[in-house]
């Protein structure tokens, strides 16, 4: 019905091998995106903003990272809070040493020295992997949280720990800070989040992502079609980190404003981002949304249908909440692994092939 | 036909939205789960019960009825910040978050967004600079007041001299514990005492390495900043490790029957400052007849007249206080949030206010100005009897050490102005 393909010719190599092959699709893409720019930051206010977009925007990178790493290099990682930290102490480190510079460089660079630390925490995927490397990850993630805790360095020796971010302008808006119209809060978030897909999208199909696909299918043969380990695992976690450091970096400045290590990045945000891929769908960029969108939207919209329309008492649907993302997650792994991402595909299938799916 | 019942009733709608306006809205940012829900609950049930009852007795105050919207931020900094979105468009009054890591947050954006957060006892304790926070208020007490009221203490103790002595600090390792470290270690200095830091780590149930150093180094004295389950599991490893109950000293936070209750006996003669002294007042008296037994108790009323309780009750005691004041400058009872601020900052809490409102002594008098939003700064010392299950103030409100305290608020405060491009002065 909605994706008809008669009459929809490929002419040449290019359009044949194109992200979106069907035009449905492509259309559909291009909608998105036009409402995403060009609608939205019109009907934003704080609240939409603060609860529910920025927050997705930002955990969407985050998990288009570990999706990188884990979903296509087959590279489990606990580590993504503690990498979360990095981006947001560079970030912060960077803002209050060099304040004439814009924050956007800052917040590139900030992905820049988390994809260095996260290579470095990756050179013990060489050696070990499955749980082992888990446990490995897992220690960079206390590590990391205890540095940034410990070395006063890293806080500017404020009394608290505290790391606050101060107001900072992109084209003489401000963007964080907290004078933020939430229409730029916004609008930054989207732009990094629009470039850090279109980056994976492309990387997941060329080279880099194939041997990458193929170190997680099975290394040893990778290895022997002349896959260079050492270079797919290395590059997985470097691209995977400088995209996790972007997100924390956003999550401190742009949403938060402040952040304590220990409480935001700990290890439940490692378990958190983790969730979200695999409710979403390991190896699909679309799942990495997916996830993100309905992790960071069920508390809220449980928040609303349990204490606002009905009534309940706040704990009660807190409590609630934890019993339901438990038993989805249970849900998933065993119903479809492959999350919503393949539940997504298969509906899509279906559509191509109506009136007479099977 | 149709038309005029849908404007007959957009208009009825927004009528009841109207009057619904009307109301002095008050959110409650509480926390029932997580690991300090065992702290978040009694507060949030005495903030919710105090401000049922000025409804159900006086009709609400100034005659404007209050609504309480409680938004559930288990201690979680997004969550709260979510919590705040969502109910700052009611016409929030007054934010009281309960916890350091949210403060920080709601700092800068209540600013911006011109509404007072009066963070009792905890939060930013430069705070108490009103030049440098206009909208920011933490009287009656602050963390630094804290650890100088348990210094002062341990000085009367000792004779006045802590020469020679070490002091360790068990403390939560975030923002709400590391506060007191500067001012400690000032104090440290002047009264040559020697300091040991020990931090827990969140939620805090780990904590067998710090008192095995504590077993190792014997210190004469431990404070401890807790929070939630870390001091449950603090006062049960100071008892295995067998350190004397009454050389450990809690702060304000570390220092409800909850806290103490699990380790039974051995928790016999643990100390902690308290800002309100836990007595039988006779609103709490009143509470029971016109709020919980009228059945609207906020949480299953089993905390009625605990620590936290009371001191959730005094929180919101404060801010029927504040606006109470607010009305009386302004003349209008629908105030705004601005107008708060100003009940706030010329907000004076005196005995016999206390005692009219049927809870003598609950807290130590104490006068707001521009210049000082930090209130007396008193704390008391109260010791757990584990027997008859109460506790025992021990002293009356002892006085923090200006003198040290003063230079570090404003060398705090004046580093957070420049941070912030903030000019000090008074709105």
């Amino acid at each position: 019905m909605l994706y008809r393909e008669a009459g929809d010719f490929k002419t040449s190599y290019k359009a044949d091998s194109q992200t979106f092959p069907i035009a449905f699709d492509r259309w559909r893409y291009w909608a998105v995106l036009v409402i995403a720019f060009c609608v939205v930051p019109f009907f934003v206010n704080a609240y939409w903003a603060n609860a529910i977009l920025v927050p997705f925007l930002i955990y969407a990178i985050a998990a288009i990272g570990l999706n990188i790493l884990t979903g296509y290099c087959g590279q489990v990682s606990l580590g993504t809070g503690g990498f979360m930290a990095v981006g947001a102490y560079a970030c912060y480190k960077l803002m209050t040493s060099f304040p004439d510079v814009s924050i956007v460089i800052h917040i590139i660079l900030a992905g820049g020295i988390t994809a260095a630390v996260g290579a470095a925490f990756g050179l013990p995927s060489l050696r070990i992997k499955g749980f082992y490397l888990a446990v490995a990850t897992l220690a960079a993630q206390f590590f990391l949280v205890w540095m940034f805790n410990k070395v006063s360095w890293f806080y500017n020796y404020s009394a608290s720990g505290q790391i606050n971010a101060p107001e900072r302008f992109v084209a003489g808006i401000a963007v964080t800070g907290p004078n933020t119209a939430p229409w730029a809060q916004y609008m930054i978030c989207l732009v990094f989040l629009t470039i850090c897909a279109l980056i994976a999208r492309n990387l997941t199909r060329g080279t880099i992502g194939r041997s990458w696909m193929a170190i997680r299918d099975m290394d040893i043969a990778a290895e022997i079609i002349g896959v260079n380990p050492l270079k797919a695992k290395l590059t997985a976690f470097a691209v995977s980190s400088f995209f996790i450091g972007i997100s924390g970096a956003l999550f401190f400045a742009v949403y938060l404003g402040a952040v304590e290590v220990g409480e935001a990045f700990g290890i439940q945000k490692s378990f958190l981002v983790l969730f979200m891929i695999i409710i979403g769908g390991l190896g699909s960029l679309f799942g990495s949304f997916a996830g993100a969108a309905f992790l960071v939207l069920l508390p809220v919209a449980l928040k609303v249908i349990g204490v606002d329309l009905l009534g309940w008492p706040t704990d009660l649907v807190a409590h609630l909440q934890l019993v339901i993302v438990g038993a989805l997650i249970m849900f998933f792994l065993i119903k479809e692994p492959h999350g919503l991402a393949q539940l997504w595909r298969l509906a899509k299938e279906k559509l191509r092939l109506w009136p007479f799916p099977y | 036909m149709k038309m005029k019942t849908l404007a007959a009733m957009a208009l009825a709608g927004s009528m009841t939205a109207g009057t619904a306006m009307a109301d002095l809205v008050i959110p409650d940012l509480s926390y029932r789960t997580g690991p300090y829900a065992a702290g978040g609950t009694p507060f949030s049930d005495g903030y919710q019960d105090y401000f049922a009852l000025l409804n159900a007795r006086d009709g609400g105050i100034g005659g404007e009825s209050v609504r309480v919207i409680e938004c559930e931020t288990a201690y979680n900094t997004e969550r709260g910040v979510e919590c705040y979105e969502a109910t700052k468009g009611e016409g929030a009054l007054i934010y009281q978050p309960l916890s350091t890591g949210i403060t920080y947050q709601l700092i800068p954006k209540a600013t911006a967004d011109n509404i007072p957060l009066h963070t009792m006892g905890y939060g930013r304790t430069s705070a108490a600079n009103g030049e440098v926070f206009n909208w920011v208020f933490n009287y009656p007490a602050n963390y630094w007041d804290a650890a100088s009221v348990a210094v002062n203490y341990l000085l009367d103790e000792n004779g006045g001299s802590l020469d020679g002595k070490t002091i360790a600090l068990v403390y939560h390792n975030s923002a709400y514990g590391k506060e007191p470290i500067r001012t400690l270690e000032e104090l440290s200095a002047l009264h040559g005492f020697t300091l040991t830091q020990l931090a827990v780590d969140h939620p805090g149930q780990e904590q067998k390495s710090q008192w095995l150093q504590i077993r190792r180094e014997r210190p004469d004295y431990v404070l401890m900043w807790g929070w939630g389950v870390m001091n449950q599991v603090a006062v049960q490893e100071a008892a295995n490790i067998g350190f004397p109950m009454e050389n450990f000293i809690g702060n304000w936070w570390a220092g409800a029957e909850h806290d103490v209750t699990p380790a039974g006996m051995a928790a016999n003669g643990y100390k902690s400052l308290n800002m309100n002294p836990v007595a039988d007042y006779p609103v709490l008296a009143e509470i029971q007849t016109l709020v919980h037994e009228a059945g609207n108790a906020a949480g299953d009323g089993s905390n009625l007249g605990s620590v936290l309780y009371v001191r959730g009750m005094y929180a919101a005691m404060l801010a029927a206080e504040a606006i109470a004041k607010a009305q009386e400058i302004h003349g209008v009872a629908d105030v705004t949030p601005a107008m708060v601020r100003d009940g706030m900052e010329a907000l004076e809490i005196t005995e016999a206010r206390m005692a009219e409102l049927g809870m003598e002594s609950i807290g130590p008098e104490f006068a707001v100005t521009c210049q000082n939003h930090g209130g007396a700064g008193q704390g008391l010392v109260q010791q757990w009897n584990a027997s008859s299950g109460i506790w025992e103030p021990l002293t009356g409100f002892i006085s923090p050490d200006a003198a040290v305290i003063a230079p570090l608020v404003a060398e705090d405060s004046a580093a957070f102005a420049a941070e912030s491009g903030i000019t000090p002065g008074c709105l």
